[in-house]
């Protein structure tokens, strides 16, 4: 692992977010509640794992030890990931599945925003490109905390309790790494803790409209960024790897 | 979700043509049943504008009256411009 290499880093980070939500949306491939939403939340699964090859692919480049996108999604092991934790969370049930989606895509959508002004010309046009997306994602995704928190006193309950749970999971957001320091002076990467005040506007405005109250939690879970994961990557990855180590070199 | 709405899904597929139906969904409200349309039926760039309209609002003509409506349209071949000789030069009309 080229740990001395920041900008290698830092395109991993953007890239495994994409690639390991777009795991877990994958699976539900077939499991959605109802037939549209099953397309809906497939589709929002396969452009994360777009986004996820352009980011590896110029991770690789910049590596430049001859690792592709299929090399580094394949044939990494769980502490070489450096997605958050958010994104590796099961999909539980499906104010779960949205209160993660939620969370993610509201960062998601400033960090793009963002990276889109990167003085790194590859950085900006594929942040700009993966932009058009994410705004989609994160309309639907708003769009179903309001109904699901305004729906009946069921959903109203597992919405908020969903928002809770996760809520420990978007400290480690806003937290600056020890790759970023390098790349923000460079003008390459955004200052994690400057797109914290429009997450939380957005945020807290969807749950106020949801009717659901804002969690207040102040003690967040950290790690994704140095590769210490919770206990669920190791089984997203075995199930996502499986095919790459047991048969190597394998293809359609 | 079982009790969710039925729409019907129009789409342009572009600019100066109409919307055309391309069939139906459930969903829970007008700005779902959009966003699912969109993924269902615009997945291979088919659209430029959805319309969703809920089906229990479409007023449908009865099959039954099928006579009653257009059988009489059919004896008045003056209605159709097939008499007309098309003039010399003329390509399209």
């Amino acid at each position: 692992m080229a740990a001395t290499n920041p900008r290698f880093e830092y395109l991993l980070y953007l890239g495994d977010n994409c690639l390991i939500l777009g795991q877990r949306l994958a699976a539900l491939c077939g499991h959605g509640p109802a037939l549209e939403e099953n397309i809906a939340i497939t589709n929002v699964a396969l452009d994360l794992i777009g986004q996820a090859r352009l980011w590896l692919t110029y991770a690789g480049e910049v590596e430049g030890r001859g690792r592709d996108e299929d090399k580094l999604a394949f044939l990494r092991d769980g502490h070489e990931f450096r997605n958050c934790l958010l994104v590796e969370q099961p999909n539980g049930n499906y104010a779960e599945t949205t209160a993660r989606q939620f969370y993610f895509d509201t960062w998601h959508y400033f960090a793009l925003n963002a990276l889109s002004r990167s003085t790194d010309a590859r950085v900006a046009d594929i942040a700009a490109k993966s932009l058009k997306e994410v705004r989609y994602h994160l309309e639907r995704s708003s769009e179903w905390v309001v109904r699901l928190g305004d729906g009946t006193e069921e959903s109203h309950r597992k919405m908020q309790a969903a928002l809770d749970w996760l809520w420990s999971y978007t400290g480690e957001l806003f937290e600056a790494s020890a790759v970023d320091a390098a790349l923000v002076a460079e003008g390459v990467a955004f200052d994690p803790a400057s797109i914290r005040g429009d997450w939380l506007a957005h945020v807290k405005e969807v749950i106020e409209e949801a009717t659901l109250a804002l969690p207040s939690g102040t003690w967040m879970q950290r790690g994704g960024r140095e590769g210490r994961h919770s206990e669920h990557l190791g089984y997203l990855l075995a199930e996502m790897q499986f095919l790459q180590r047991a048969y190597p070199g394998a293809q359609w | 979700m079982n009790d969710w709405p039925l729409w019907e899904i129009f789409i342009r597929s572009q600019h100066g043509l109409s919307h055309k139906h391309v069939g139906s969904l459930h969903a829970a409200d007008g700005e779902m049943a959009i966003k699912h349309a969109r993924d269902v039926y615009t997945r291979r760039n088919e659209g430029v504008s959805i319309w969703a309209v809920k089906a229990s609002d479409i007023v449908a003509s009865s099959p039954g009256d099928k006579e009653a409506l257009f059988e009489s349209a059919n004896n008045k071949i003056y209605r159709h411009p097939t008499f007309y000789e098309v003039p010399e030069g003329v390509k399209n009309m």
